[in-house]
């Protein structure tokens, strides 16, 4: 199956070129087949090539090359690929959760206009995240982080005649271009001291990189830069949100599942830099754990179903930073993935729920809903006991990893399991409240939406339902050994990863030993992750389902409330401190030194030249006679001057 | 002194240089264009007679060559230039040079 390799990642980028080309003359159901097997069968041969790779005994990563790409002097980057224990984890998650998804858009995207073009960008967003996951070398994997970027730009701004979408995808582009910025220099500095772009070359060279410890650690947060701006952290994550201007579908692939995690990709796939790091990993815990409790607080009054949904991803990314920050790359990878399913089920869900509310997405005007849609009532209801952390459901296992990790963590841990804890309350909270708005209570549906008020079709419900199944059960990969059995199957996957960076951290010393906990404080640090997300949801079920309280009109936001429904004012702080200081500066640029210092200086030699033509055009008679005089008097010049040169 | 046909040299080059110097002034300061080209052609005449005398006096073939082909050049130019004449003489019943002023953009 290996050989096959290759067809994972050409397949969807000859999706995107067919249906690219023919998409104007090519019917609907064509365009929908062809952009559904791009992806599909990929997934198939991933699934084939992880038994035939064996990962639970294979240590070495199997590479080929597809072409060279740029060879000068001693820097050498061709597409090659590394398929490991990682990498086919990522394709695996990208392929799966991308072909249900890509079905989903069947049923979505269903007499849109511009149905076609969605396959096209959806496919080419496959193609580019399978290029980063799988790229041996950082410069292909740039290749593909920017790849994704701009397919996320072209699918936020799908309904390009519309303002707000596009932009929406301007502003995603431009934020995550700053911390692009920062990933660029990382591969700088990368190639400056290793010499080489490559992952192998780069855990070869970590033994001897002792005397740079310092240096690592600038380089770690270069690229950590990068992971803010693709993965939605303070203080990048303003774009994630807007970004929820796409069709469903985008956001659940796109916006949730797979891009935005990215940058813990990352950081697991740059372990031995990361590893190697003696104070930049604090500043990323510290980072993931205070976006993961600040992105909840927001979710706590939005009032656009996409909109919560979009703060919890920013929140759970946080969580997963939070893993990779304190070393539980293992932790951070398994949250990635049940995240994959379970945010993925809930977009999902609530685009059912808007398609059959007629892009109706403001929760004060739905209600009850489980009367009319029980499938995706049933599944989103799945996805929302696993993010709020209810065992036996898969975000349970995966956050109480992470917070686990994070308390064990030596110096801030207690601290950052503080703040972990309160996010894990919080958005038990506000995903109930979700719930509660949308499909319990009353009916607060406009009479004319409710006439046709339905479930949605299959191709919408069966991804959910699969999904679901994920959402429930992918938790039992890595089961704590205090819940019996002790099922580590995760941990022995990831093992060959990170066993040799892991190995040489030691070999220096800076590995952080993290604390031993007795297993009596393993229980109780469980059972108040479950308490604080069972106290949440009772109290969400006291206000919203007993109390049956709605959300206020937009101005009557009273408070603390006021403030976090305008998201703390962020996007009004950057405007005034960013945004609006650079365009006037721009336009101080654009009047005085373009127009009068720039235009004027080669504006003023035109004008000078042409002023002084003008007296010699006196010459230019048009009278032959007159020419004949020039040709005579030139003549007569060259001859004197040949006479005196040749003296 | 080098004679050709018992003349001397310079007698030769002096009247080459009296005809080329007619032939210029010609071109300058007539006004009728057929004029203007026998001038031309005397100016060409001229100058073979420069080739020629050079060619005998230092016995070597190459000027009496490039006299052939300035020749043949001269019977061509002649023949384009005088097709221009007749064509401006159509077009503007004269061939007074100065009636023609539109070389200029």
């Amino acid at each position: 199956m290996l050989e096959l390799f290759p067809l994972i990642i050409l397949l969807p980028l000859l999706g995107a070129f067919i249906n690219g080309l023919f998409y104007r003359k090519m019917p609907n159901l064509v365009a929908a087949w062809i952009g559904n097997l791009a992806v599909a069968i990929p997934f198939f041969i991933t699934l084939g090539s992880l038994f035939a790779y064996h990962p639970m005994e294979n240590t070495v990563p199997h590479l080929f090359t597809l072409f060279e790409w740029i060879h000068v002097g001693n820097f050498q980057v061709d597409f090659a690929y590394q398929v490991d224990q990682l990498s086919l984890y990522m394709t695996l998650i990208i392929t799966g959760i991308g072909s249900l998804i890509h079905l989903y858009s069947v049923g979505y995207m269903h007499g849109e206009e511009g149905f076609n073009r969605f396959f096209v960008y959806l496919n080419l967003f496959i193609f580019s995240m399978l290029n980063l996951v799988l790229g041996d070398n950082l410069v292909l994997m740039f290749l593909g982080w920017e790849g994704v970027g701009l397919c996320s730009y072209l699918l936020i701004g799908f309904d390009y005649h519309k303002d707000s979408a596009a932009n929406a995808g301007m502003k995603a582009f431009i934020t995550n271009r700053i911390g692009d910025v920062g990933f660029a220099v990382g591969i700088f500095l990368t190639y400056w001291y290793v010499g080489s772009v490559r992952y192998v070359d780069l855990i070869n060279a970590l033994p001897y990189a002792l005397p740079y410890k310092e240096i690592i650690n600038w380089v770690a947060l270069a690229f950590f830069i990068g992971a803010i701006g693709k993965s939605a952290q303070i203080p990048l994550y303003v774009w994630l949100p807007d970004a929820m201007a796409g069709p469903t579908p985008v956001s659940a692939l796109i916006h949730a599942a797979t891009m935005v995690t990215a940058g813990v990709f990352m950081i697991a796939r740059l372990n031995p830099i990361f590893y190697a790091t003696t104070w930049a990993s604090d500043y990323i815990a510290i980072t993931g754990a205070v976006t993961a409790l600040f992105a909840a607080t927001i979710g706590l009054q939005q009032t656009d179903i996409k909109k919560v949904l979009a703060y919890s991803t920013v929140s759970q990314l946080g969580y997963m930073f939070l893993a990779m920050g304190v070393g539980a790359y293992t932790a951070g990878m398994f949250h990635l993935m049940t995240h994959a399913f379970f945010k993925a089920l809930m977009f999902l869900g609530s685009g059912s729920v808007i398609h059959a509310m007629h892009h109706e997405q403001d929760m004060r005007n739905m209600g009850n809903l489980k009367n009319y849609m029980k499938i995706t009532w049933i599944t989103f209801m799945i996805g929302t006991l696993a993010i709020a952390g209810i065992p036996p459901f898969s975000g349970f296992f995966s956050k109480d990893l992470i917070l686990e990790k994070a308390y064990s963590h030596h110096g801030i841990g207690p601290i950052l399991w503080g703040i972990g804890i309160a996010g894990a309350f919080t958005t038990a909270f506000y995903m109930f409240r979700l719930v509660f708005l949308t499909f319990y209570g009353e009916e607060r549906i406009d009479v004319h939406v409710k006439k046709h008020l339905h479930e949605s079709p299959w191709q919408i419900t069966v991804p959910l339902v699969l999904l679901a199944v994920g959402a429930a059960f992918a938790g039992f990969l890595q089961v704590p050994h205090i819940l019996g059995g002790g099922v580590h199957i995760l941990e022995d996957f990831f093992k060959p990863v990170f066993e040799q960076s892991l190995k040489v951290a030691d070999s220096w010393g800076i590995t952080k030993e993290p604390h031993v906990i007795s297993e009596s404080t393993e229980w109780i640090l469980l059972l108040i992750s479950v308490g604080v997300a069972g106290l949440g949801i009772f109290l969400s079920y006291n206000i919203f389902q007993v109390k049956k309280t709605v959300p206020p009109k937009d101005e009557e936001f009273q408070g603390m409330a006021k403030v976090l429904y305008n998201k703390y004012y962020v996007d009004e702080i950057y405007d005034s401190t960013i945004i609006q200081p650079v365009m006037q500066i721009s336009d101080a640029l654009a009047e005085d030194v373009d127009q009068k210092i720039i235009d004027g200086s080669v504006l003023g030699i035109g004008r000078f030249f042409s002023g002084l033509s003008s007296y010699l055009r006196k010459l230019q008679t048009g009278i032959v006679g007159d020419y004949a005089l020039y040709i005579v008097l030139g003549a007569i010049v060259v001859v004197f001057f040949l006479f005196y040169k040749g003296a | 002194m080098n004679l050709i046909s018992g003349i001397p040299v310079p007698y030769y080059l002096s009247l080459a240089g009296i005809m080329f110097t007619i032939g210029m002034f010609g071109v300058l300061l007539r006004r009728n264009a057929v004029v203007i080209f026998m001038s031309v052609e005397l100016m060409l005449n001229a100058v073979n007679l420069v080739f020629i005398t050079f060619s005998k006096s230092t016995a070597q073939v190459g000027g009496e060559v490039i006299v052939f082909f300035v020749m043949a050049i001269a019977a061509a130019e002649a023949a384009i230039g005088l097709a221009i004449v007749i064509a401006i003489h159509r077009q503007k019943k004269t061939v007074h040079v100065d009636e023609m002023n539109l070389l200029k953009w």
